[in-house]
């Protein structure tokens, strides 16, 4: 199924991600790379240019862009090569980046996820065109000195791998759908903490229009894009204003644009005509970055499953679905929260039921992750298991889990107090049974009629007068071998 | 001991270790020497922080140290950094910069206990061939004078460092050699200088000018003193230079005394043409026929590509240039414009004030061989020549084991006779670029003297890491001639 259209118009999105290395130290110095410190203290004198300094390459970056790639199946150039990109700013110490130009490290690979679209959930798979390895500039600080600029320079040389796509995307929703599986992926493996308010994933999106068929209009790159719901409203807003101006016939210029979240609106900083000259060049300083077969094999040896791999796995050795799998692969605390569940309580599909529902609704109205879920998964594991020996009912372990979530407490003595325990001694349901076909005699005459739903009438007197108690499923066959 | 200036790195380290004399002692007669600053080759000197050094210098020969260079005084060309004096680069841009840290080759050899006099001067940023381009406001008069005679220039762009050693001023420099800034001086002035393969010795603390070609190396009177501090200075220095070998330190001293016998020295008949000016054949050929009386043979190589190492290094060192020098945007550090109105009028000004016109003219020149739609015409090409130029060396050393030929066209030309032709100045280094394109080693020898009593040096290039065998030869050619000994009237 296509993508819907907007009025008419065909949406094409790409993105360019600047995913933070999670290294210690900075990509071209021994600096640390920790997050907010005071001003210019974590800048050394290769941070800071001083003559005579010169970059030398940290391995743990690089190991983090040979990992992305296995992650993508992207192939990893066995030489790739430094360039500087020459402009002037204050926050860019060198008066140029340390970047990678034309032979980058990470070649090709793919993002795939599931997008919901309507009422269906669709396979979508985003191509990649490559990913980077290159330094950060560092902070201009325009609001705290009165006529004058503030330069920061903690995070002038900070690893980042610029990710750059394919414009594949078709939708804003579709282009969340992909960054979120990216920012899943990048965290997963462990090569970024993600974290979007501290500048650690940031999104470019270049966003164009164009009617079917027709080739690619002119795109316009919105910048710096650091939360999914600002990326999605930027998204939108963008696609309505050009699809204005094309309507009242304006010609698209191609133009880099920011986001104001206050007012929703994007809005040009600079056009193509303003487009610098970089003068890129291979960086003399630092030789090609030669990476063996070796070192990317050790380094596969060394990562994590992937969630992709985890998932499948899931489904055959869990028998989940596939939809379940890739829920529970949505982050590796939940995925290590539904294994040590499932395999203490030996009901996958059930722990995979209760996380998806009861735990992650919960967690959701508390906005916690799983890691600081109240119940641990010995826990659920032991309320599942008293749902599948039959000692509670769903309903009552909804509110054994209640009390869990609140309270605390152990799985069976919860039961015990709340006198949760089901009614599985057919002697005193069948006694209650009989009294509530006493009393209502008409439903079991319209039962008898053929009318199958007079059942559900006496059901819920049962259950009740069981204060909860009977197993429903025992109460249905009872009813059903007394009434036929 | 009244001449111990001109005694050589050697010979005081011998008197040193004897005793006969203490570093304070020498290093107090030494800066006795500098009043007036000869030359005008310091840009600065401290007396209190070299005083100190060889106090400390003589703790350890007092503590039977015996590392061969404690003691012994030198000074660095202007462009290694250092924590104990301003580094300026020749340039107003970094007047009284001071760096948090010392140049590896300077921490090196003040590792080895040598005792720094100061900072030469130095062509600003090391862009030049006569040392005309110092720009430091307050080294006046700002251009360096050739000890042989002082209407002449030095050489450059270490041309402080090769008149303070010609001069008896210091025994011993650090210089760098980018395009021949170690060879062309050297040759000049009359000593002995050699630029290492590139990647021997670390550029961490050097400004950089080209960082494909900048080489540090020492300049001395003998080839004897320059292979002691060769050994010093060379070595890995990873952790802070990605380009430096992993080719451990050596001792260069260890072949000197290897019979000549045998050794085929190439001859490429393109550093004889008719731009070499007569005065300066005749030495030279003189000096091939010594090392043939040693038993070497001659062989006549080709270097096909030489001419083309002028516009290839004209494009590629000043593209690197012009990125390198990014830095100083006075936003930092070094100079800064006083008044402004905005960014862009700032980062103007303060260029605009801050370099001078040989820097500025590179600049340019580096940006637009870089720009949008020229850069495959120009950098694109000259590596390719570049890469080229490298082979014809490897095809040479074949049917060889070192080259031979000239230094430089003529002698030492007058002061201001090139300064408003940047085009003649270029041409100069045509017999030097070659081998800095390639990264090979080369060295200059004192071969006797031409027009005007000025002295005439001889260049030897070797293959990769063959510095060895090229301070071989030089030393037994010194073992047997005197041209090296020599020194100006006014400095003895």
């Amino acid at each position: 199924m296509s993508a819907p259209l907007v009025q008419g118009y065909e949406v094409v999105i790409g993105f360019e991600t600047h995913a933070q290395l999670s290294t210690q130290s900075k990509i071209f110095s021994r600096a640390s790379t920790a997050f907010g410190a005071e001003p210019n203290t974590q800048a050394c004198a290769v941070d800071l240019a001083l003559p005579g300094t010169l970059p030398v390459m940290n391995k743990g970056a690089v190991e983090r862009a040979i990992q992305l790639g296995l992650a993508l199946g992207s192939h990893i150039a066995e030489r790739s090569i430094f360039a500087r990109k020459n402009y002037f700013y204050p926050d860019l110490p060198k008066g140029y980046q340390i970047s990678q130009f034309e032979i980058p490290v990470v070649q090709g690979g793919e993002v795939s996820f599931f997008l919901e679209q309507g009422k269906e959930t669709l396979h979508k798979t985003v191509r990649l065109v490559r990913a980077h390895l290159e330094e950060d500039a560092g902070k201009s600080l325009h609001e705290d000195f009165i006529g004058q600029s503030g330069i920061d320079l903690n995070r002038a040389g900070t690893p980042l791998l610029e990710i750059v796509t394919e414009p594949d995307m078709r939708s804003s929703a579709e282009a969340v759908a992909y960054a979120k599986e990216l920012h899943k992926i990048v965290t997963w493996i462990g090569i970024c903490d993600g974290n979007m308010q501290e500048g650690s994933f940031r999104c470019d999106a270049n966003v164009s229009v164009r009617k079917l068929g027709a080739p690619l209009g002119t795109r316009r790159e919105i910048k710096n894009l650091n939360s999914f719901k600002f990326m999605q409203q930027a998204i939108d807003y963008e696609v309505r204003w050009q699809i204005e101006q094309l309507e009242d016939g304006h010609a698209i210029q191609q133009a880099t644009v920011l986001f104001n979240p206050d007012t929703g609106e994007t809005r040009a900083m600079r056009t193509k005509e303003d487009a610098a000259d970089y003068r890129y060049f291979p960086d003399p300083d630092l030789p090609p970055l030669v990476i063996g077969r070796d070192w990317v094999e050790r380094v596969k040896s060394e990562m994590a499953e992937l969630p992709r791999v985890m998932a499948e796995r899931f489904v055959t050795q869990y028998g989940l679905p596939e939809y379940d799998a890739t829920q529970l692969t949505q982050s590796k605390a939940m995925a290590a929260y539904f294994e040590a569940t499932a395999k203490a309580c030996g009901q996958a599909k059930l722990a995979s039921n209760w996380i998806m529902g009861e735990v992650s609704r919960r967690l959701n109205v508390g906005e916690l992750g799983i890691e600081q879920s109240p119940v641990s998964a010995a826990r659920l594991a032991a309320l599942i298991s008293r749902i599948s020996d039959n000692t509670i009912s769903n309903n009552a372990a909804r509110q054994v889990f209640e009390v869990l979530w609140v309270e605390g407490g152990e799985v069976d003595a919860i039961i015990a107090s709340k006198g949760l325990k089901q009614m599985n001694d057919s002697g005193e349901l069948e006694q209650i049974i009989d009294e509530v076909l006493a009393a209502n005699p008409k439903n079991v005459e319209e039962f008898k009629a053929g009318n199958a739903k007079a059942l559900n009438g006496l059901v819920g007197p049962i259950m009740k007068a069981s204060k909860g108690k009977a197993n429903p499923a025992q109460v249905n066959a009872l009813l059903l071998k007394k009434l036929s | 001991m009244s001449d111990l200036h001109t005694l050589g790195v050697a010979q005081l380290s011998a008197l040193l270790q004897k005793k006969d004399i203490s570093a304070v002692e020498l290093a107090t007669r030494m800066l006795a020497r500098l009043g007036g600053n000869p030359h005008h080759v310091f840009l600065s000197v401290d007396s209190e922080v070299t005083l100190a050094q060889a106090k400390a210098a003589d703790a350890r020969i007092a503590k039977g140290d015996t590392s061969p260079l404690l003691g012994v005084p030198i000074a660095h060309k202007d462009i290694f950094v250092t924590t104990d004096f301003p580094t300026t680069a020749g340039s107003r841009m970094l007047e009284g910069y001071r760096s948090p840290f010392n140049a590896t080759v300077v921490q090196r050899l003040g590792d080895a206990g040598m005792v720094s006099l100061g900072k030469l001067s130095c062509d600003e940023f090391a862009m030049g061939s006569a040392n005309e381009n110092v720009a430091v406001p307050s080294a006046h008069p700002q251009a360096v004078t050739n000890p042989w005679d002082v209407s002449r220039i030095p050489g450059g762009s270490s041309g402080g460092s090769a008149a303070a050693v010609a001069a008896c001023l210091a025994p011993a420099a650090t210089g760098t050699d980018t395009g021949g800034s170690i060879r062309q001086p050297a040759a000049f002035c009359g000593i002995t200088g050699i630029k290492p393969t590139y990647g021997r010795a670390s550029r961490y603390g050097m400004v950089a000018f080209a960082s494909s070609l900048d080489q540090a190396g020492p300049m001395a009177r003998s080839a004897q003193d320059c292979a002691l501090l060769l050994s010093a200075m060379c070595g890995p220095d990873l952790d802070r230079d990605s380009t430096s070998l992993d080719v451990k330190a050596e001792d260069f001293s260890r072949d000197l005394n290897q019979p000549l016998k045998g050794l085929r020295v190439g001859v490429p008949h393109e550093f004889f043409g008719e731009g070499l000016a007569d005065d300066v054949r005749g030495p030279i050929n003189d000096a091939l026929k010594a090392l043939q009386a040693q038993g070497a043979t001659l062989v006549p190589i080709a270097l096909p590509r030489t001419t083309l190492s002028i516009p290839v290094y004209y494009i590629i060192a000043p593209a690197e240039a012009s990125s390198n020098l990014s830095r100083f945007d006075g936003v930092k550090f070094g100079h800064r414009a006083k008044a402004f109105t905005d960014l862009a009028d700032m980062y103007e000004k303060t260029r605009s004030e801050g370099f001078g016109d040989e820097v500025k003219r590179r600049i340019m020149i580096g940006s637009y061989v870089l720009s949008h739609g020229y850069y495959d015409a120009y950098y694109l090409q000259a590596q390719k020549i570049r890469r080229m130029i490298a082979d014809d060396f490897q095809r040479a050393f074949a049917t060889c084991d070192v080259i031979a030929g000239p230094v430089a066209p003529t002698v030492a030309w007058k002061l201001g006779d090139k300064s408003n032709d940047p085009l003649a100045n270029y041409l100069a280094d045509i017999f030097t670029l070659p081998a800095s394109l390639a990264g090979l080693p080369g060295m200059s020898i004192p071969v006797g003297f031409g027009e005007g009593g000025m002295p005439v040096g001889m260049q030897l290039m070797g293959n990769y890491l063959q510095e060895a065998k090229l301070l071989n030869v030089a030393h037994q050619f010194q073992l047997a001639t005197d041209h090296h000994l020599k020194t100006p009237g006014g400095a003895a």
